[in-house]
């Protein structure tokens, strides 16, 4: 029952969201400062993430094939899919909404225990355009970040190759480029657009409809985190079986 | 002009407003006074529409508010200053910012125009030098003072203030008063004060609203409510020392 009303009023959240925009001039410079605040600033956590865990799998994937009978060129399309198709799009958006979702759900949820979304309704603004909206429009610059991550994956992977001896350049770059099928990374924008957009909508949610005090922001952050990863989860599920198989 | 009928209001088993029924006219400040806890907040927020009432009958000038469509409701707002309590600014701005915050979402000042009556304002609540202070770096005081400057601004018809002199020394407190006086007469606005500060009732109440225990339990103004002989009123009127000394010394005057 609970859970119901809890979707229900995040449908309406969205809905009201797009209800009486605020004035441009004064929404673009929100957008800039949240692309400034979300994307900018998680590029580099994203950047070392990527490239680490794209050697670390480079190296278990090597590690793991013992037979003389797989060629070593493999190595580089199997780090080349499991970056592509899951950890980029995915895993780098369950660590999103640890770093972006407890930002979002933390500095809405002060907002809201110290009055100041009462403030900005009373003045006749919709806060929810004001606050959310955004946070929205910022985070479709996500897939770029993403981009980024798949790039920096790839490279690490061929760091960690060349490093460690396992495979050589030429065989991984033709690793890389075995089998490659477009679809894939349409498939995996597709499915980043989306991890986006929940990323941006069930922070704000936990945030926006808080009720208490300081100690509650911190305990709205941690159920905002769990629901958006299990949401991305589920999605990721979802979207697979639909697009892929 | 705001009429309030028979406004009930609880949060769950706790039955704050019992059936208030009132009006603050134009050009007039009206004080709604009462001990800490009596619901005044909790009133103010009723009439913002920031609290759902379970029954009652709020109207602006006649617009009867619960009946306004959503986007009426927020141009109805648009022309409405309030002060809350805990001060509320926004506090990734500047003091500055904040005050200018209204007229950049509903006016289209240039950007001199803009500073320069935020200027004025905060001359005239005596911040003219905490411009550029962030919120968390202004005091309790000047907190309060910014968010009297941000609701005024943009010239409200309707100016609703939570305590706005609690925190702030006693001469500061008066220039408050007397400010919120005079902008009231000066724009015949809607004024409606939450407060438990007796020199404010004495200063600037034209119109008084007692409550108590979720009802009206007086209604006056600041000519009435010394010589009254309701017994909630004056207990409360004269709860401080120098009030009952003072109330002493007229009556043995008058023997
Ligand atoms: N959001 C809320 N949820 C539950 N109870 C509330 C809520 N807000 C206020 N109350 C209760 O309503 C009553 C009146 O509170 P209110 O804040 O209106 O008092 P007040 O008259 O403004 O007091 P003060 O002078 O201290 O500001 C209190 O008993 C308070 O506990
Ligand atoms: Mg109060």
């Amino acid at each position: 029952m609970n859970y119901l009303h809890s979707i229900g009023l995040y449908f309406l959240m969205i809905k009201e969201m797009f209800r009486k925009p605020t004035k441009w001039s004064v929404m673009k410079q929100l957008i800039l400062k949240d692309i400034d605040d979300l994307i900018i600033g998680s590029l580099g956590i994203v950047a070392f993430i990527a490239f680490f865990v794209g050697g670390v799998v480079t190296i278990q994937t090597a590690l793991n094939i013992t037979s003389p009978l797989i060629p070593k060129h493999l190595v580089g399309f199997a780090t080349r899919q499991s970056i592509i198709l899951e950890f980029a799009p995915t895993f780098i958006s369950i660590i999103m909404a640890g770093k972006v979702g407890s930002f979002i759900t933390s500095s809405i949820g002060t907002m809201r225990v110290t009055e100041q979304i009462d403030a900005l309704e009373v003045m006749g603004i919709n806060s929810l355009n004001y606050l959310v909206f955004p946070k929205v429009i910022a985070l479709m610059l996500y897939p770029f970040a993403i981009g980024i991550a798949m790039f920096l994956g790839i490279l690490g992977g061929l760091a960690a190759c060349i490093y460690g001896g396992f495979t050589t350049l030429e065989d991984y770059i033709v690793g890389i480029q075995l089998d490659f099928i477009p679809f894939h990374m349409t498939y995996a924008f597709i499915k980043t657009f989306i991890f986006a957009f929940l990323l941006a909508t069930i922070p704000s949610f936990h945030g926006y409809y808080m009720k208490g005090g300081a100690l509650e922001v911190g305990k709205a952050s941690t159920t905002s985190f769990v629901w958006t990863s299990v949401m991305i989860i589920l999605l990721n599920y979802i979207l697979t079986q639909m697009m892929l198989s | 002009m705001i009429e309030v009928k028979d406004l009930y209001k609880s949060f769950g088993d706790a039955h704050i407003l019992k059936g208030i029924s009132t009006s603050f006219e134009k050009g007039k400040t009206s004080l709604v006074i009462g001990q800490s806890g009596s619901g005044k907040t909790v009133f103010i927020k009723c009439l913002l529409g920031l609290f759902p009432y379970e029954k009652g009958c709020i109207s602006y000038d006649g617009q009867i508010f619960s009946e306004l469509s959503e986007n009426q409701k927020r141009d109805l707002r648009a022309k409405i200053g309030m002060v809350f309590q805990g001060s509320a600014l926004f506090d990734s701005m500047t003091i500055a910012e904040n005050v200018m915050f209204p007229l950049r979402m509903f006016t289209t000042m240039s950007k001199s125009e803009m500073e320069d009556r935020a200027d004025f304002v905060l001359k005239r609540v005596n911040l003219a030098d905490a411009h550029n202070k962030m919120p968390s770096e202004a005091s309790g005081g000047m907190q309060k003072r910014a968010a009297i400057a941000r609701a005024i601004v943009n010239n409200p018809k309707y100016l609703f203030c939570d305590e706005p002199n609690s925190g702030l020394d006693p001469k500061t407190a008066i220039v408050i008063d007397n400010l919120i006086q005079e902008i009231t007469d000066e724009y015949n606005i809607t004024t409606v004060i939450n407060s438990h500060d007796m020199n404010s009732v004495m200063e600037i109440g034209e119109k008084i609203v007692f409550l108590k225990d979720g009802v009206k339990a007086w209604e006056g103004t600041n000519k009435t409510i010394f010589k009254t002989d309701n017994q909630v009123v004056t207990d409360f009127v004269y709860s401080s020392n120098l009030f009952k000394k003072v109330r002493q010394m007229y009556i043995e005057e008058r023997q």
